[in-house]
């Protein structure tokens, strides 16, 4: 064994110790319970020890630095620190309590920060104590995001920003929001923006949640009235917030590729299919038609989850990142996509599943995902966009149409 | 690319200069139109003994370099990308894996040098219909004396013109269907009551259907155990899987470069016509299938190298995978480059030939996508 490899072995020890004395037996599997969307349960009792002991040792964010409450921990360790978590049943609630921060507001914060807003904004999004939103994007500025119209202000001492916001994830519920706005509005396009930092908790913001296909409401309309930002609260170079915004657009890429693990695997989707549609005397699903596009289907979802692991392997030990990345977010989108499609298939009449009675949780909840699963090909740059970015920039096509 | 050593990327700088230079599409167009049914040119194969690519997965103890799949698999891409014809994945992947599986310490001894010197050609004869369909077997494989005696035909043989023997299953008990009962042979080209009908196809190499006429051979000849061949069956079939599926990622990668290539530079209505988003979209997909398609091919290959547990499911999703890239880009291939692409001049259609080819090998992709759903349980 190389002594990297013997390094990581007694990382693991030394992990599998630490759950064993500080996870709650009794949480062991619930990750569900604490991980939704919304953040999950108001945390009481044992959950809410666990997230302190967890934040305590900065495993909430494990690779940041450990002087802004991260763990210090290298990519290879913070690997071992999940699977650990994993056979232990345990789970990290912290990135989704803090909504967009430890995602990608905290990275971008750590690329371009200064000290004093490292200091200001880390430990508390480690410590999954403070929840970020981000607005970008505007009723009129969707991919098209560098056509926004959000603007703010120089007035002396901070800055006064008027506009709207739209589909603002967690508006409702955040403390922080992560915004463009546009502070030149002389310039071209890209080069009058700028990236602020202001608290949610404040008069001159309103929120309106929207109601979404799938009955849940995550997201609303943002509107600023001479809302404040402190002028110590800009990130990066004033009138380059572009380049800041679409870096943290990067982070957001990398954590839906499928890389993120929110804890639990569902049940394989042939298992389902077999206790939902039965099988034949040879042990073979039953709708042979239904058999061969599962199959398609597990291929291409096995292709994918290759192309994560080869990545991450070619990514090792080089600062390039390999441009097999640049498919992920579409690959990714497509085998969830089509595994929701496939599962209300194999559920048949019961895949009608809203609420009541008449269904399983298990049905409720495979609707839930199928409807809200449709937003992975629009949030993040839609799936044109990425087709897009790819086009371009890994195939060097000349950029007409090619935007994004 | 998998994360490569030293060695693997040597031999992949090696065979990409060498493929490029020695035995490009160009040769393999000289060849089809000499009208040679041998199906490969002889100073290539030498070459390619010459440089070692023949011992890849021999053991040392017969001459080989027991460099393993991943590294085959690397040479391979390679000559898939310029459609190189030779027996290198019959006689040196696949027939040298049955022995190395198989075959007794004598039976290696006896074949594997010839193997790694060239001077022998093995091959798989194994489908006996118009499909790939190993369980289905039912060449008679009759006890005659000490030995056996062999009768019934096999289809579409790669190399079967020329190979000089042949690993051949047959049935020893059971009926087709059953994975039971069925036998491996090691039988020699020269074999009294073999017949070889060449076959004239589009893949202008040395297919030929061969068919045995109560071949008589000694029970030396069999490989592995009497009535128990199918898991060898199987696992050679494997490895034949993935080293095509290597072979296929290279050539639907070259079609790849050749379409991006004029993506770049054929202009229409007064711009190149990869500005075309409807193009470019299509260009992205294809990248996005060529990406997924290498991951699969490699870890497949690994798997076979680790002797890993879901090896067989890997080398399946590998050759479905692949099948589905080379099908659509060879499609792609021809209609991107429009009118050029259905000339006999320009390479279009030896790649769209091949794809078909080697699609039809070893299990096209409905035959994997089912045995996939049945490796894994359903
Ligand atoms: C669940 C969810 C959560 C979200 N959370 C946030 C958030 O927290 N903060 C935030 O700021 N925003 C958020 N968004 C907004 C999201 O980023 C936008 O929806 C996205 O940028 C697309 O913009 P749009 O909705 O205006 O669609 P449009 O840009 O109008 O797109 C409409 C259609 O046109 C296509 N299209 C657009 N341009 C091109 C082109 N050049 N080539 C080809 N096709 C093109 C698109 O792919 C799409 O299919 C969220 C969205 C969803 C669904």
């Amino acid at each position: 064994m190389s002594t990297a490899n013997q390094d990581l072995e007694a990382f693991r020890a030394e992990a599998r110790a630490w759950l064993e004395e500080n996870f709650p037996k009794s949480l062991a599997g619930r990750a569900s319970e604490y991980m939704a969307m919304e953040g999950g349960k108001e945390l009481t009792g044992e959950a809410r020890t666990w997230v302190e002991r967890l934040a305590e040792r900065g495993w909430g964010t494990p690779t940041w630095p450990s002087e802004y409450g991260g763990g210090g921990l290298s990519a290879s360790q913070a690997a071992v620190l999940q699977e650990e978590m994993r056979s232990a049943g345990a789970f990290n609630p912290i990135p989704l309590r803090a909504g967009m921060g430890v995602t990608m507001v905290g990275p971008t914060i750590l690329e371009y920060g200064t000290e004093e807003q490292k200091q200001k904004h880390l430990p508390p999004i480690a410590r999954g104590e403070v929840r970020w939103c981000l607005g970008y994007s505007e009723p009129n500025a969707g991919s098209d995001l560098a056509s926004l119209s959000t603007r703010a202000e120089d007035a002396g001492d901070h800055w006064v920003i008027n506009g709207q916001k739209v589909w603002t994830s967690g508006a409702d519920i955040s403390d922080w929001c992560g915004a463009l706005v546009r502070t030149d509005p002389k310039a071209g396009k890209r080069d009058g923006i700028s990236f602020l930092m202001f608290t949610m908790h404040q008069e001159g913001v309103e929120t309106r949640p929207i109601r979404l296909i799938s009955g849940a409401s995550p997201f609303c309309e943002t509107f600023f009235n001479n809302a404040r930002a402190d002028k110590t609260d800009l990130l990066g170079p004033l009138n380059d917030g572009w380049t800041v915004g679409k870096r943290l657009l990067q982070h957001e890429r990398a954590s839906q590729t499928g890389a993120m693990d929110t804890g639990g695997r569902p049940a394989p989707l042939q298992e389902l299919a077999k206790r939902y549609v039965g099988t034949d005397e040879s042990g073979q699903l039953a709708d042979s038609d239904l058999r061969s596009r599962l199959a398609t289907h597990l291929m291409e979802s096995k292709a994918h989850s290759l192309t994560l692991s080869r990545v991450a392997a070619e990514a090792r030990g080089n600062p390039n990142v390999s441009a097999a990345a640049s498919i992920l977010k579409n690959t990714a989108t497509n085998v969830a996509q089509t595994r929701a499609e496939l599962t209300l298939e194999v559920m048949g009449h019961q895949g009608l599943a809203w609420e009541g009675d008449g269904f399983t949780e298990e049905e409720v909840n495979a609707v839930q995902s199928w409807l809200f699963g449709k937003a992975m090909s629009i949030y993040g740059g839609s799936f044109e966009i990425q087709y897009n970015i790819i086009a371009k920039n890994i195939l060097g096509l000349p950029e007409t149409t090619q935007k994004g | 690319m998998a994360v490569l050593n030293e060695e693997q990327t040597m031999l992949k700088d090696q065979a990409e200069a060498w493929v490029k230079e020695v035995a490009p599409v160009r040769a393999f167009r000289t060849l089809r139109d000499s009208g040679s049914d041998k199906g490969w040119d002889p100073a290539v194969w030498s070459a390619m003994v010459e440089m070692g690519w023949t011992g890849i997965v021999v053991p040392e103890a017969q001459g080989g370099s027991d460099l393993g799949y991943l590294t085959f698999g690397v040479l391979l891409e390679q000559t898939g990308r310029e459609l190189t014809a030779s027996p290198l994945l019959a006689s040196a992947l696949i027939g040298a894996s049955a022995l190395r599986l198989g075959g007794s310490d004598a039976q290696q001894r006896d074949w594997l040098p010839g193997v790694v010197d060239g001077s022998t050609v093995l091959t798989l004869a194994v489908d006996e219909s118009n499909r790939h369909a190993p369980t289905r077997t039912a060449m008679k494989a009759e006890k005659a004396g000490d030995g056996f005696k062999l009768t019934g035909t096999k289809t579409l043989v790669p190399e079967g013109g020329e190979a000089t023997a042949f690993v051949v299953p047959a049935r020893t008990s059971g009926k087709p269907g059953d994975e039971d009962g069925i036998t491996l042979f090691l039988v020699r080209g020269d074999s009294a009551g073999i017949e070889r009908q060449r076959l004239a196809t589009f893949d202008a190499r040395g297919y030929a259907n061969v068919s045995f006429d109560g071949v008589e051979v000694g029970k030396d000849a069999v490989l592995g155990e009497v009535d128990g061949g199918f898991g060898l069956l199987d696992a050679v079939l494997d490895r034949a899987r993935a080293g095509l599926a290597a072979e296929m990622l290279g050539t639907a990668s070259a079609a790849f470069d050749m379409t991006l290539d004029y993506l770049q530079t054929r202009k229409q209505f007064g711009a190149v016509i990869g500005s075309f988003q409807a193009l470019g979209h299509r260009a992205a997909a294809l990248y996005s299938q060529k990406e997924l398609t290498r991951s699969c091919v490699e870890a497949a290959l690994e798997a076979l190298d680790k002797d890993a547990d879901d090896a067989a499911q890997l080398c399946s999703l590998a050759k479905g995978k692949a099948g589905d890239f080379l099908f659509n880009m060879s499609n792609e291939l021809i209609q991107i480059h429009g009118g050029i692409g259905m000339t006999d001049e320009f390479d279009a259609g030896f790649y769209l030939k091949r794809a078909r080819a080697v699609e039809s090998l070893y299990g096209n992709r409905a035959f994997h996508r089912d045995r996939y759903a049945t490796l894994l349980g359903f």
